[in-house]
């Protein structure tokens, strides 16, 4: 026996990976197919209507940084809320309530257990559609595209997490996710670009936090975006850590945890 | 307040207390479920802790667990205030939940590796095997989880409780639903630990259980400790003896006597064997016909009826 001080976030890390890897045909493998025929369909059906970039960039070239971005969000969004929710409906959270784990331990296991699932969809899904837009294999900007992944993935694994401790059913579960972070996500600019939307369209998804993580993550791939990088990685940064507070306050107290 | 110490503790004990609970309150909604408790559990003590459903027992241990966080009053486990000090304290408890809750997505051997993990231990095969084959679980260790009978289930949240080797392990209803023949070999293992110098604290419904085993009991009723000694005490603290007697009626004079009435049954409690002439003669003088009549030894489920004065409720409780 030997004991290592702090590793308890590591073994709640290796078991969220480990939960996924388990079931991996519906945790990897389905999204990265229902991505694929997002691909098809909505390149099939608008490759020769839609001109996104000026022209600069084909509808289906623009279409994949989007389809890998959103499989990024949603994946690590499921991951943290659907392991928090089971967990609690279950009872076996007392199994991490249990031992010496931190509010901080818990925060980190969850969000990069997120992170990580959300991060492996996306190469999934970038890997094949790759076959449908091979230029895509060297993008322009790949750090953007990397830390806008990062960060996109974090903010999705705190929401999911907030969500899985803030609903006390599967319903509830379900709400958050169809009400709120569905709408975000298709309305973010995944299969269009917000310059071709009406002004007031325009204007509303300016408010919207999910277009800054599409858009910056798409600059990434083609040195174009409907907005400064910059500006985009400042927003999705402050959303990042205004998140991560409210969060750790949350398990601090014991929020829906510790009664 | 409910701090009632045992006469037979010692006054200046050496070592550290294993659990020091102090004036805890615990309120939920209209319910106070502590209502403020007190009490101490030396280190290598085999202690029970008893009383109705809602009587607060679980919520005891919630709060000591760091599950429940208290109104008032404070917890320690070896010295470690359960809030302020709470990694400390967690690692010095092992907790036997009263729910049959499981993960299944993992094996059991999985499982107890993850658990070992949470505490920060690597490298803990030998110990887990141990377990496993203290528990009777050897041959499904590499079993999913889903696919073990609700005993199984149950063994594998003791043995969750002790991957990590706790100096005090708290077992809430840890035989709930385990068959006769392991219910032996658990408690033998649990017996174990205890001579091996592990501080048990028991809850359990199987009150023959919590006689054989705990040195001292405390009992709760409404959030409250309404005793609180060593378990020969308790049984010497009421009448010695009970009759069980069945007839119309009990003598005029020995309606005091009667501790319980089913029926046509009375459960009447004796000081000594001598007592039993002067009853017989009252039913005779009294001419009351007797149907059956038995001398029993009190039990702790005796004391524990008289003490909540519920016979009814707790009898079928306990049974």
């Amino acid at each position: 026996m030997i004991r290592v001080a702090g590793a308890g976030w590591l073994t709640l890390l290796y078991k969220e990976l480990l939960r996924f890897w388990k079931v991996a045909f519906q945790t990897i493998l389905a999204p990265v197919i229902t991505s694929l025929l997002y691909l098809l369909i909505f390149s099939h059906v608008l490759e020769s209507r839609v001109s996104v970039f000026g022209g600069e960039v084909t509808y289906t070239a623009f279409l994949v940084p989007g389809l890998v971005m959103m499989s990024v969000l949603q994946n690590a969004f499921a991951n943290s809320s659907s392991s928090m929710i089971q967990s609690k409906i279950t009872g076996n959270l007392i199994f991490i309530l249990l031992p010496p784990l931190s509010p901080v331990d818990f925060f980190a296991a969850y969000v990069l257990g997120a992170m990580i699932r959300g991060i492996v969809v996306g190469l999934g899904v970038f890997a094949v559609t790759l076959f449908c837009v091979p230029s895509l294999l060297v993008p322009s900007h790949p750090f953007w595209a990397l830390a806008f992944a990062l960060l996109g993935s974090a903010i999705l694994g705190t929401l999911g997490l907030l969500g899985g401790l803030w609903a006390d059913k599967f319903d509830q579960l379900a709400a958050f996710q169809n009400f709120l972070i569905t709408p975000l996500t298709f309305l973010s600019g995944v299969f269009y670009s917000i310059h071709t939307l009406p002004p007031f369209w325009q204007s509303l998804s300016h408010a919207n936090p999910f277009f800054y993580m599409i858009d910056g993550f798409r600059y990434g791939f083609f040195g174009l975006s409907d907005v400064p990088p910059a500006l985009s990685l400042a927003i999705v940064t402050g959303c990042a850590l205004a998140l991560s507070l409210l969060t750790l306050v949350l398990l601090q107290r014991g929020w829906k945890l510790r009664h | 307040m409910a701090s009632v110490r045992s006469s037979t503790r010692r006054q200046a004990p050496a070592l550290q207390l294993a659990v020091e609970i102090d004036n805890v309150t615990r309120r939920f909604g209209s319910v106070q479920a502590l209502a403020g408790v007190s009490l101490a559990v030396e280190q290598g003590e085999f202690f029970g802790l008893l009383g109705p459903n809602g009587a607060g027992k679980t919520t005891l241990i919630s709060v000591l667990a760091g599950l429940t966080r208290a109104d008032a009053g404070s917890a320690r486990v070896l010295g470690h205030d359960v809030v302020a000090d709470y990694r400390s304290s967690r690692r010095a408890l092992g907790v036997v939940p009263q729910e049959l809750v499981f993960d299944p997505f993992f094996s059991v051997r999985e499982t107890l590796r993850i658990q070992s993990g949470y505490f920060g231990i690597r490298n803990n095969d030998a110990w887990i095997d141990e377990i496993l084959h203290h528990l009777d679980l050897t041959g499904k260790a590499d079993a999913n989880m889903r696919s073990l009978s609700g005993g199984m289930k149950r063994r594998v949240l003791v043995g969750q409780a002790l991957v990590h080797k706790p100096p005090v392990i708290v077992l809430d209803e840890p035989t709930a639903g385990v068959d006769v023949e392991l219910r032996q070999s658990l408690w033998a293992f649990i017996r174990k630990l205890n001579r091996d110098g592990h501080t048990i604290i028991l809850t359990t419904h199987y009150l023959e259980e919590a006689e054989a085993l705990c040195g001292r009991i405390a009992m709760l009723k409404a959030g409250l400790v309404v005793a609180l000694d060593t378990t020969r005490n308790l049984l010497t603290r009421v009448a010695g003896l009970t009759v069980r007697l069945v007839a119309e009626r009990v003598p005029e004079t020995w309606q005091k006597r009667v501790t319980s009435r089913d029926g046509r049954i009375f459960t009447i409690g004796l000081e000594r064997y001598a007592d039993l002439e002067p009853l017989l003669a009252a039913l005779r003088t009294e001419n009351i016909g007797i149907d059956e009549l038995a001398l029993e030894e009190t039990d702790l489920e005796q004391v524990f009826l008289q003490i909540m004065g519920s016979g009814r409720r707790v009898a079928e409780r306990a049974s």
